[in-house]
């Protein structure tokens, strides 16, 4: 049995999101993510949660459940980890970097269950009906429809790779013949290009993933440039707390707006300077870090020995708002790239363009591409194609049943996408009907 | 008379069948035409190749005979492969014809508690769906618990020549007309499939200076585990090609071909073709190889590889006087094609036992399938499980995931055939583990388990196994530090963990010798246990994946269909699928799943009912 990882709870919307790991190596899981031994089972306990560089991915609560007295009847580490996408995703990936997991198939915590006699396939369908009924059925909808996209999509991919596959398998299977020079040289150009594609469409369907996860935005600025006033206007209530005292904000604030119909998520920082205040360097840190992983960065000055310092963060594509215009007149640095703006929080001036500015960021970047990777099973699944491709193509020449073996198992991974899975993939398959992490 | 099992053909499935059923402790009859062609090779003379090597070391390891007799009949032996890696190469050997023909009737003479009969066997008597007897010609019967056919060609076997056909089994030898009629009256579901042989040629008349040679390898490498050594000479092919006149000359006269004229209506095998199959399909080729391979070491003849076909004699002799080398060629037997009938394999289950009938088993070409190492392989387990059956055992199946010859049984009974199914090894999806040189790791175990080999095989075993374990326990606990690995000169990153030496062997550059400078312990092993040291560190890499895999599949072999379950009792299934699911009559879950067309929603109906069974089962 393997183990899986998936978020147990709706992934946006709520403050707290558990995410569940189930199956044999969940401890272990635990123990290398917190550097601690796993706690006595059903007790609630608070963990430190490091990344593979060491740094603090979020204070979480765990719990662990020992085999069969768990939902899955594997053994189970619940982890509550604080609401953000960002420390969701950031979590996900160092648990499925360290190798001891895998994503879940839609579905796979209920089979596991099924399959040690925790429940019978009634109800396991009895919750995925439950699960359906809360999600509208227009999304749904929408869903099957992309669904049907990627999957001729992923469809032709395979395709490519079995024609590369059977033509290495034929160098192997009739050594005798004289088959023609280049056989070879056409498989590896196909698998050459067909990298391309995929690692070309994951970067497309960023966009996708934000339409489902939400758009982010961050604002940074050096203290006191009005970054909480302007999160509140744009919220258009008291979000965060504002005053004159340089260094009020010392956490992230996050909250979530709609934006034109858009999911997207405004984050207040603290603001950017040099300290000596702990807590405060351990801020400007996680806003720094966390403005390389938002959509869209709003660089806040009032000044221009700010907006200089502050463009140092912006990349092509974010805004540099002039902040306080009731006081001073911006001196625009006009940099490439970079969309400048001028506003008042206390006269309410430029406040309407500048939304109409960040509409249109989030217009170009949810800009919808076709057949998308809307989930992260679908991004892990390509990303597994990519790796054994790319392993296919390194392996030695004189181990070509080796470069069959990654050919077959990126074939396999990208067969979890389409449904059309191996022989042993089948059973994961017709649970598919499943929602992930229920 | 009166026996446990009967055995009805002495070809390769039949020797085998006939070899693991009197191992398994049955009272065994083999009855065939002729005592004399017993192990006859019909067509090329040669053992093994790829798959098919794989099978051969199969059916050694479970103490048949295929693999011992090419090493007393074989006459040049080479690694098929052997500059790629270790799964896919495939032992191969020429064999003497009469030396290998000599083997087998040697070691078929010693098994206990074997007969042969030299007879005709014409009818199945049966009581209802109980087989209890076979009628051979002249109307004696004998009974028996269970009955293993594996007649070969012979069922209703037909031989084209050109515009010529006559009835036969192989050339010069009688079809089976009453056994194929006795088939048929049971109802099973049957087909026709051909199959074709080329000339032989005089060697002594063919000009070897324009051909190219090819040698065995230096040191032959034996087909069996225990033998120690080839004692035969070994002596070399030649190659040679089709010119373009050759391919005038059948593009000219593609009407007169048996294949073109309708009279063979039987499919042959793809990956087989004849020489004017191959000339029409890929007719941008300028000209195909032939391997001239002799059929022996005291004969002139001579089986030029490559060359099948049903032309008549005039443009078989045209054409082959085409072909540099062959100017002046003696035909001692023409090419011919065979027809014969054969048993849809669906028909079967796993332990090759026809489900609608107890105590009938088939094996071979009778089953869709063709050449000797498929036909013994199945012949192997067929037997096995007719005497396991007379004598009231379980039946003994072997699956995907341990063997070449369960990825066979798989595929003929759950997809069945409709072409003649040859082994490859793109056919094992756990082709990395399944290999030819511990084909005696995967199964003797089992072989001993079921007490079918000899003190000699087991000993010879445990001891091989004893030293491998040893080494692998030694490699696998023996650590290096990264500050001493690059100390020793090896080319370890410098990340703090330390390596066994499976790791360090699996490094880019690093040999075997340069390790075993650092550990000479490592010198003393066998060569044996040393490959498997260094095929353990080829594969590490992608071994873990495997076996997960392996898990997942054995899950869903796992999971067990009732034998007699009725589908019609599952709610939502279409007729169509029920149909598929009643034709094949899976075994398991996994290879309900395996059915062409079976949905994954089918699979969830069936699953959920099964599973609630076992449930049930359990509580
Ligand atoms: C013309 C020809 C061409 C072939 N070409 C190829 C090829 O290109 N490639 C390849 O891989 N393989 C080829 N083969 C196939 C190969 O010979 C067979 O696959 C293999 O021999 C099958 O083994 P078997 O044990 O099933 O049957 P066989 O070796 O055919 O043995 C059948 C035995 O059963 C006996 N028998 C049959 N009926 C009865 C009966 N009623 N009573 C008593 N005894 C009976 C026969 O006398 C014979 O001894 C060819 C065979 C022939 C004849
Ligand atoms: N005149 C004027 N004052 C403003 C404006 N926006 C904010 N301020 C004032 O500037 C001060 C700092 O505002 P905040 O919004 O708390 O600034 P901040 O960037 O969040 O500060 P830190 O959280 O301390 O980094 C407060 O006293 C605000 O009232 C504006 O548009 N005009
Ligand atoms: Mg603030």
């Amino acid at each position: 049995m393997r183990t899986i990882i998936a978020p147990a709870s709706a992934a946006v919307k709520s403050g707290v999101i558990v995410v569940r790991a189930s199956g044999p190596n969940s401890f272990e899981l635990l123990e290398k993510l917190s550097g601690k031994s796993t706690p006595s089972p059903r007790h609630a306990v608070l963990r430190n949660l490091f990344d593979a560089k060491g740094d603090l991915i979020d204070n979480a609560l765990v719990i662990a459940f020992n085999a069969p007295n768990s939902f899955t009847g594997e053994n189970v580490v619940e982890f509550h980890l604080h609401g953000g996408m960002a420390i969701l995703k950031n979590f996900l990936e160092t648990a499925l970097e360290t190798g001891l997991c895998y994503p879940a198939n839609p579905g796979e915590f209920s089979r596991q269950a099924f399959e040690n006699s925790r429940m019978d396939l009634t109800e396991a369908e009895a919750i995925a009906d439950l699960i359906d009924a809360e999600t509208n059925a227009q999304l749904k909808q929408a869903q099957k429809q992309m669904r049907g996209e990627l999957g001729a999509l992923a469809r032709e991919w395979r395709e490519e790779i079995i024609s590369a596959l059977s033509e290495s398998e034929a160098y192997i299977d009739f050594p005798d013949e004289d088959l023609p020079d280049g056989l070879s040289a056409r498989a590896s150009s196909t698998v050459k290009n067909l990298i391309k594609s995929l690692k070309q469409h994951i970067e497309d369907s960023k966009s996708a993933q934000r339409i489902r996860d939400g758009f982010s935005i961050i604002i940074l600025g050096e203290p006191n440039a009005g970054k909480s006033s302007l999160l509140n206007a744009l919220a258009r209530r008291q979000a965060a707390i504002v005053s004159s005292i340089a260094g009020t904000t010392r956490d992230v604030v996050e909250i979530s707006l709609n934006i034109g119909g858009n999911l997207v998520f405004v984050a207040d920082t603290a603001g950017l300077r040099e300290t000596s205040d702990e807590i405060e360097e351990q801020g400007v840190k996680i806003a720094l870090e966390r403005a390389e992983h938002s959509d869209l960065r709003i660089g806040l000055a009032p000044d221009a020995a700010s907006a200089k310092e502050i463009a140092s963060h912006l990349a092509a594509g974010d805004i540099l708002v002039w902040s306080k215009s009731d006081l001073q007149s911006p001196d625009y640095l006009k940099i490439d790239g970079i969309d400048e703006i001028a506003i008042s929080t206390k006269n309410n001036s430029g406040i309407k363009e500048l939304e109409d500015l960040i509409l249109m960021k989030i217009n170009t970047g949810l800009a919808p591409v076709s057949a998308p990777l809307t989930r992260a099973r679908h991004v892990f699944a390509v990303s597994e194609a990519i790796k054994a491709l790319e392993a296919a193509l390194d392996a030695p020449s004189e181990a070509l049943e080796l470069a069959c073996e990654d050919l077959r198992i990126a074939a396999r991974a990208l067969g979890e996408i389409t449904g059309e899975v191996g022989v042993d993939d089948i059973l994961d398959k017709i649970f598919s009907s499943f929602c992930i992490g229920k | 008379m009166q026996t446990d099992v009967i055995v009805i053909g002495g070809g390769h499935a039949g020797v085998e069948a006939a070899s693991a059923s009197a191992r398994a402790g049955a009272k065994t009859i083999l009855i065939t035409h002729n005592k004399n062609t017993i192990g006859e090779m019909s067509c090329n003379p040669a053992i093994g190749g790829l798959g098919k090597g794989h099978l051969v070391r199969e059916i050694d390891a479970l103490g048949g005979v295929m693999g011992l007799a090419t090493d007393m009949g074989g006459i040049q032996f080479r690694i098929l492969n052997a500059s790629k890696g270790p799964a896919v190469r495939g032992p191969r050997a020429q064999a003497d014809r009469k030396l290998f023909r000599a083997a087998v009737q040697k070691i078929v003479s010693e098994i206990e508690n074997l007969t042969v009969l030299e007879a005709s066997a014409e009818k199945l008597i049966h009581k209802d769906n109980k087989i209890t007897g076979v009628e051979i010609a002249g109307g004696e019967i004998i009974s028996c618990a269970a009955v293993v056919i594996t007649a070969g060609t012979f069922l209703n076997g037909v031989i084209h020549l050109g515009q010529k056909t006559w009835p036969a089994g192989r050339i010069d030898e009688q079809p089976s007309i009453g056994l194929a009629n006795s088939l048929y009256s049971l109802g099973l579901r049957m087909g026709r499939l051909k199959t074709g042989t080329p000339a032989r040629l005089n060697g002594e008349t063919i000009d070897y200076s324009v051909c190219d040679f090819q040698p065995g390898d230096d040191n032959p490498k034996p087909f069996s585990f225990i033998t120690k050594e080839i004692k035969n000479p070994q002596v070399p092919c030649h190659i040679t090609w089709t010119s373009e006149k050759t391919h005038q000359i059948i593009r000219d006269n593609l009407h007169l071909a048996a294949i073109n004229t309708g009279a063979i209506k039987g499919r042959g095998p793809r990956y087989c073709p004849s020489i004017e199959d191959k000339i029409t399909r890929f007719a941008d080729k300028d000209r195909h190889q032939i391997f001239i391979e002799p059929e022996g070491l005291d004969t002139n003849w001579v089986y030029p590889n490559g060359i099948s076909t049903s032309f008549p004699e005039e443009v078989q002799d045209a054409f082959l006087r085409s072909i540099p080398g062959f100017e002046n060629v003696e035909i001692f037997r023409w090419a011919y094609a065979i027809e014969y009938d054969f048993v849809d394999p669906t028909e079967l289950g796993f332990d090759l036992a026809v489900r609608k009938y107890n105590g009938l088993y088939l094996a071979g070409q009778i089953n869709g399938t063709t050449g000797y190492e498929e036909a013994g392989a199945q012949g192997l387990v067929a037997g096995l499980n007719a005497a396991r059956f007379a004598g009231g055992q379980d039946n003994v199946i072997f699956s995907r995931a341990n063997s070449y010859i369960g990825v066979m049984i798989d595929d003929l009974v759950t997809k069945g055939v409709s072409e003649p199914y040859r082994m490859f090894t793109s056919r094992a999806e756990y082709r990395l583990t399944l290999r030819s040189d511990n084909a005696d790791q995967r199964l003797t175990p089992l072989g001993i388990e079921l007490g079918i080999l000899s003190k000699e095989r087991v000993d010879a075993f445990n001891n091989k196994m004893a030293e491998i374990n040893a080494a692998r326990e030694f490699v696998q606990n023996t650590l290096t530090t990264p500050a001493q690995g690059v100390k020793l000169g090896l080319p370890v990153k410098q990340d703090g963990r330390k390596r066994n030496i499976t790791e360090l062997l699996a490094l880019k550059g690093v040999e075997f010798e340069t390790i075993a400078d650092i550990y000479p312990q490592l010198r003393e092993y066998t060569p044996e246990t040393r490959e498997q040291l260094e095929i353990d560190a080829i594969y590490s890499g992608y071994m873990a994946r495997q076996e997960n895999d392996i898990a997942a599949f054995n899950r869903d072999e796992n999971l067990l269909i009732p034998k007699n379950f009725d589908y019609a009792k599952v709610g939502g299934f279409s007729i169509e699928i029920r149909d598929r699911l009643e034709k094949i009559r899976p075994a398991t879950i996994g290879q309900a799943a395996r059915i062409e067309g079976i949905t994954p929603s089918a699979i969830t109906a069936l699953l959920a009912y099964v599973k609630r069974r076992d449930n049930k089962n359990v509580a």
